[in-house]
């Protein structure tokens, strides 16, 4: 698709990469867009839920009071969107997947995770566990704002940020991968950005 | 639309076409008028907008949307753009680029906010900050073709500096037989103007518009939230939904 | 559960990417909403453009009515959520 250069355009973005590196084809920003698919929503929190079915059909549920009793961790991760921007170092606190799925008895391969508006995403249920995924509720310390996905959102930040489900409302555990709301349109289902998987077939 | 004809009937796919920046004109302290020479243009409709793409030297690249500010005129293309301060593509279009520099664009694009001359139909144009822009395309072309249509024009700046082709409005309101224009001011009006400044409401559009039962043709312009609200005004005050076409720019702007 | 924000544009703003794909302009063309059954100009549904993808949705019901992704050698058009489309065709 290359086009014309036009001589001083840089776009929105912050300092050179220089010597930080990044995933193929991305490039650093300072500040950090919103993306939505859809109007900005506001789910108060105190009737939020978040649930995780499995396969079988078992539910386990949390309200918003018994996710903050849980024990909480402070990630600091690189965020990298499809749309070619990443942000670096950015910090939150949430509660790691880990520790939600420590008593879900499943055999699941796949998860599909849902949000409040209808959005979803599917990625492998492995990718969930081992400290790479979290239901974060704050971000630089402050609550996590709507706009960003608050009062919770999915953080995967090892795979391209619509991953990352804004307004997560639960999880449902399945045998088969089936594609969510980008990846029936065209975009990777796993989403690897130092692979650069960002369409299907990449 | 004047495209060329292509054998099998099929119009040519829509592509990318090199615009060279021709001349330039400050319409207010933070929006500008940009004409460009795109060699083979089609032609186009009041109303139609373009996509514009602006590549960085490492591949980086994204796209816009800028309404045409005139009528079909050979290869020339005037968009007229208001400098959005964070933003990342209006910046460098009303501050960095030059006479002889070339952007790409595509299009025109849009048939559904268009006005066509051989309309009769009263017309109701109301526009928020640079909405103003393809309305203004429908006013050069009702003159330019001669039209009798009774064109209405309100236009919602936040003060009298911020109006676009202020000059060339008032000039016509005087001489295009059948145009009205009026003004609403939302942060600072003229000296010795009647009213505070203020949005845009009922009252505005009961006074400055047409009634209903004329059967206007309305187009609303501007700012996302404006044309919400102008939207809902008109369909309050009888207008048919299907006679109010709307084009939201965004959050940007006014 | 309360929405709030302008960050849409209106299905005008479809008109350049729908026209690399299709040969007439689809914004005049007519869709009825799978959701609600509203019909209207693919121009008047609600655009959210700040995504990885274009999202059209219904103006009466928010439903989601078309996802147009553009890569670099493909590009992906989802219509799921308009039951049909009435696309206006210059005469012979
Ligand atoms: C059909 C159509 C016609 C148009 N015609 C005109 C015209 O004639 N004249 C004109 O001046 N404009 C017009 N516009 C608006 C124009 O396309 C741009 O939106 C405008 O110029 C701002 O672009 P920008 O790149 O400068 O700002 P952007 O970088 O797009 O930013 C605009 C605003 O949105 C915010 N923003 C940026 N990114 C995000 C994000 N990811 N999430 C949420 N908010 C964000 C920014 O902070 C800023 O306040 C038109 C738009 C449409 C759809
Ligand atoms: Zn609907």
């Amino acid at each position: 698709m290359g086009g014309i250069v036009s001589p001083g355009f840089r776009g929105r973005r912050g300092v050179e990469g220089g010597e930080v590196r990044l995933p193929p084809g991305q490039y650093l920003t300072e500040d950090f867009p919103v993306l939505t698919a859809g109007p900005t929503l506001r789910v108060p929190t105190d009737t939020w839920e978040f649930v995780i079915v499995t396969e079988t059909g078992e539910k386990h549920r949390w309200d918003w009071q018994q996710l903050m009793a849980l024990p909480s961790e402070r990630p600091t991760v690189d965020l990298h969107c499809v749309t070619k921007w990443s942000k670096l170092h950015t910090s939150w606190q949430g509660v790691s997947l880990d520790v939600l799925l420590e008593g879900v008895d499943t055999a699941a391969d796949y998860a599909m995770v849902h949000s409040y508006g209808g959005y979803t995403t599917n990625l492998p249920y492995e990718d969930l566990l081992h400290g790479q995924a979290w239901i974060a509720y704050k971000f630089d310390g402050e609550d996590l704002t709507p706009e960003h996905g608050g009062p919770a959102r999915l953080l995967v930040p090892h795979l391209y940020l619509w991953k990352s489900a804004k307004w997560v409302r639960g999880i449902t555990l399945t045998d088969e991968d089936t594609p969510g709301f980008w990846e029936s349109a065209g975009y990777h289902d796993y989403g690897d950005p130092w692979r650069e998987q960002r369409y299907q077939g990449d | 639309m004047a495209r060329a004809a292509v054998p099998g009937g099929l119009s040519p796919r829509l592509v990318w076409r090199a615009a060279r920046l021709v001349e330039f004109r400050d319409e207010t302290p933070s929006a500008r008028t940009l004409v460009f020479d795109v060699p083979d243009w089609p032609g186009h409709l009041p109303g139609q907008h373009v996509d514009v793409r602006l590549t960085a030297e490492d591949g980086y690249s994204t796209e816009r949307s800028y309404s045409i500010a005139t009528p079909a005129d050979g290869t020339r293309v005037a968009l007229t753009v208001q400098l959005v301060q964070d933003g990342e593509v209006s910046p460098y279009l009303t501050q960095t680029l030059s006479v002889g520099d070339v952007i790409e664009l595509r299009g025109p694009v849009g048939g559904w906010f268009v006005w066509r001359p051989a309309d009769t139909a009263p017309v109701l144009l109301i526009g928020g900050g640079s909405g103003v822009v393809p309305l203004m395309a429908m006013i050069r072309a009702r003159r330019a073709a001669g039209s009798k249509a009774l064109f209405r024009l309100i236009y919602s700046a936040r003060t009298p500096e911020d109006r676009y082709y202020a000059d060339e409005l008032r000039t016509r309101a005087r001489d295009d037989f059948g145009l009205d224009v009026s003004y609403v001011y939302t942060r600072k009006t003229p000296e010795g103007w009647p009213l505070p400044p203020r949005r845009l409401g009922v009252a505005d559009v009961n006074n400055g518009g047409w009634p209903p039962d004329f059967q206007p043709a309305c187009f609303v312009c501007g700012p996302t939230g404006f044309v919400e609200a102008v939207a809902d005004i008109l369909i309050a005050l009888g207008h048919d939904a299907r006679r109010v076409k709307t084009e939201r720019f965004g959050p940007s702007g006014t | 559960m309360e929405l709030f924000s302008d960050d849409f544009t209106d299905g005008n703003a479809l008109a350049g990417p729908l026209r690399e794909i299709f040969a007439v302009d689809m914004t005049t063309a007519t869709g009825r909403c799978a959701g609600c059954g509203d019909e209207g100009p693919v121009a008047g549904m609600k655009v959210y453009a700040h995504a990885p993808g274009l999202v059209a949705r219904c103006p009466s019901c928010q439903q989601v009515l078309m996802r147009l992704v553009r890569g670099p050698s493909s590009a992906w058009l989802d219509l799921r959520g308009t039951m049909s489309l009435r696309i206006p065709m210059p005469a012979e």
